[in-house]
């Protein structure tokens, strides 16, 4: 990783009782887009809170370019801020919004005019200055938030759940155009959602969080192949969970439904012969029926068949394990069907040991 | 048409008759104040009177200094329990109420042995003092309409996160209210000012105790002295009532529209 630009160091935060952030490390690239990952209520927001100076953390401290902000107000800290009800001041036009961070600190007029200019062009919202927040569509609101945000250079862009309040198809458009806005600028940005779709798309790196702490931090592809942990693994994706019982810790074999799979060395991580794993397995990497290259068969029934458009997803039943696989729609052979046997085959390669 | 409506309409012809038949009557007798015809003999004798100007000035004078009172105290304070200190809001609510409940007569009696010339705040030794302690009377009286009128308005609007995004731009709290709460919640803001300013045209206790020339005595003087003036000076006060009322209409076309809520 280059040059650490924001630092969190063991970053706690307790209102009375509860704790909702419980040791936070973390360290940011300057330029890298790091997104906080998880379900509501795991402390990604007051995280991010606590980096925009709103909260302040009961340990720890936040460096922000090498220097210690922790104590320092939200105003005095140069950061940009995207929030998901946009936050737009409804008495003030698109160019006064967008130019607002630059009026306050003092910006001359022409300065504040050529930056407007600049981002309502970036935002491509050249011709809506003199218009205010009310005549704009949510995803024009968002985008000039996200202008009124970069306008005065910040430091750190934070983006606290900023397509939430968007329907789907507004969503998808706006992420590329934030993403790509991002890169252009080179601006280290921290994005909170509880989308995996989002953060998987849009992210450098992913911290997922679950109560109060980063359960594993990694780029999208080793979040979502190599979850760290079980909790990584259902939150991120749809995951198969199956059962399997150690035969011969020492060429790690376990058995699922009557059939030997050995894992890879190590994965077993000390468990006993009689111990039964939880084995996860990505439904993409299951197939129905024989195929090369896929060292385990396991037969079973199909138990249900739900048809979603260009693929079909197939519950099969393995005696007390079921899996779901998604298969391609082709026009050409009919959907599988209820009841029918079956044999599902996969890689042992592709079972991860959750912990 | 259809029995629904009738009875709705019967309950509106009924209550308007109630409000309007009294008004037109006062308005009628205003007129005949030349005896055998109708003339605006009343209103040129009220507003041809020094005493009305003086008062009416002085009152006016006095009404727009108790809003800024007003506006001072109520605007950060409704702003900051939103923000902050949701939890103290009954007990300001219930502050705030308290002029209703306590006579104004107990408040000036209040005031007169608290102020009096050897207390430490001797508002009371100069007529200036006094005019003060009667702008702080005026906005006491008015604190339940004024802080009802912007507390309403601050719920129109997303406080914390308005609040919470001037800050992130680098605002301090001066400007923050100044340039995003207050002009967000303007109409509000009027619309206690204009109640303020009813309220200080027409009061007549702080300002007879205190032994000031406002309006409210002067009204009191005339209603007890004269026959067609004070018909005429009731006519007058709702006008300047309604005209508030309309002006706090007008502006409300221009108030700040909400994006969530445009119309």
């Amino acid at each position: 990783m280059s040059e650490t630009f924001l630092s969190i160091q063991g970053v706690r935060k307790a209102f009375g009782q509860t704790t909702v952030v419980k040791d936070f490390n973390l360290e940011v690239a300057r330029g890298e887009f790091v997104s906080f990952l998880g379900p509501s209520g795991c402390g990604k927001t007051t995280m991010l809170r606590m980096v925009a100076g709103f909260e302040e953390p009961t340990a720890g401290r936040i460096m922000i370019g090498g220097k210690d902000v922790t104590n320092l107000k939200p105003n005095q800290r140069n950061i940009g801020m995207v929030f998901q009800a946009y936050a737009l001041f409804p008495n003030l036009t698109v160019s006064q919004n967008i130019g607002f961070g630059l009026k306050v600190a003092g910006a001359s007029k022409a300065e504040i005019t050529d930056r407007v200019k600049e981002m309502l062009s970036i935002i491509k919202l050249e011709g809506f200055g003199d218009r205010y927040p009310y005549q704009l569509s949510g995803g024009q609101q968002q985008r000039v938030a996200l202008a009124r945000a970069l306008a005065p250079k910040p430091k750190i862009l934070l983006l606290d759940e900023p397509l939430s309040a968007l329907d789907a198809k507004v969503r998808i458009s706006l992420r590329e155009e934030i993403r790509a806005i991002q890169k252009k600028l080179d601006i280290t940005t921290i994005f909170v959602t509880h989308d995996q779709e989002e953060a998987l798309s849009m992210s450098d790196r992913i911290v997922v969080m679950y109560d109060g702490k980063a359960e594993q931090v990694g780029t999208p592809f080793e979040i979502y192949n190599r979850p760290s942990t079980k909790f990584v693994a259902n939150f991120v994706g749809t995951l198969n969970v199956l059962d399997g019982t150690v035969v011969d810790p020492a060429t790690a074999t376990v058995r699922i439904n009557d059939r030997d799979i050995s894992l890879k060395k190590g994965q077993l991580n000390g468990a006993k012969a009689g111990d039964v794993l939880s084995l996860a397995l990505r439904p993409e990497a299951i197939v129905l029926g024989k195929q090369d290259g896929r060292d385990t068969n396991l037969g079973g029934q199909i138990s249900d068949v739900s048809f979603l458009g260009s693929v079909i997803r197939v519950r099969v039943g393995l005696g007390k394990n079921a899996v779901s696989l998604d298969t391609f729609n082709s026009p050409a052979s009919p959907p599988p069907v209820v009841g029918e046997r079956t044999e599902i085959s996969f890689s042992s390669d592709d079972l991860l040991v959750l912990h | 048409m259809k029995p629904s409506r009738f009875w709705a309409w019967l309950t509106f012809a009924l209550g308007a008759a109630y409000f309007f038949i009294p008004l037109i009557a006062t308005f009628e007798f205003s007129l005949r104040m030349r005896r055998g015809e109708y003339s605006f003999d009343a209103y040129r004798v009220v507003f041809g009177d020094v005493r009305f100007q003086e008062t009416f000035a002085y009152s006016t004078i006095i009404a727009c200094f108790t809003i800024v009172i007003g506006v001072l105290l109520v605007v950060p304070t409704a702003y900051w329990i939103r923000l902050r200190m949701p939890q103290i809001r009954p007990v300001v609510e219930f502050i705030t109420l308290l002029p209703l409940i306590i006579p104004a007569i107990v408040i000036v009696f209040g005031y007169i042995r608290m102020y009096g010339s050897n207390s430490p705040l001797p508002f009371l030794a100069t007529t200036r003092g006094t005019d003060v302690l009667l702008m702080i009377g005026y906005a006491t009286l008015a604190l339940p309409y004024m802080y009802r009128a912007v507390d309403t308005g601050l719920r129109t609007i997303d406080v914390r996160t308005l609040t919470e995004a001037a800050q992130v731009h680098g605002a301090g709290w001066t400007t923050i209210i100044v340039r995003i709460i207050l002009p967000n919640v303007l109409i509000a803001v009027l619309s206690g000012a204009f109640l303020t300013f009813a309220i200080v045209i027409g009061e007549f206790t702080m300002a007879s105790l205190l032994n000031r020339p406002a309006f409210g005595p002067y009204l009191q003087n005339i209603g007890a002295n004269r026959a067609y003036e004070p018909a005429a000076l009731a006519v007058i006060s709702f006008a300047i009532t309604w005209g508030c009322m309309s002006v706090i209409q007008v502006l409300a076309r221009f108030a700040p529209k909400s994006a969530n809520n445009p119309n």
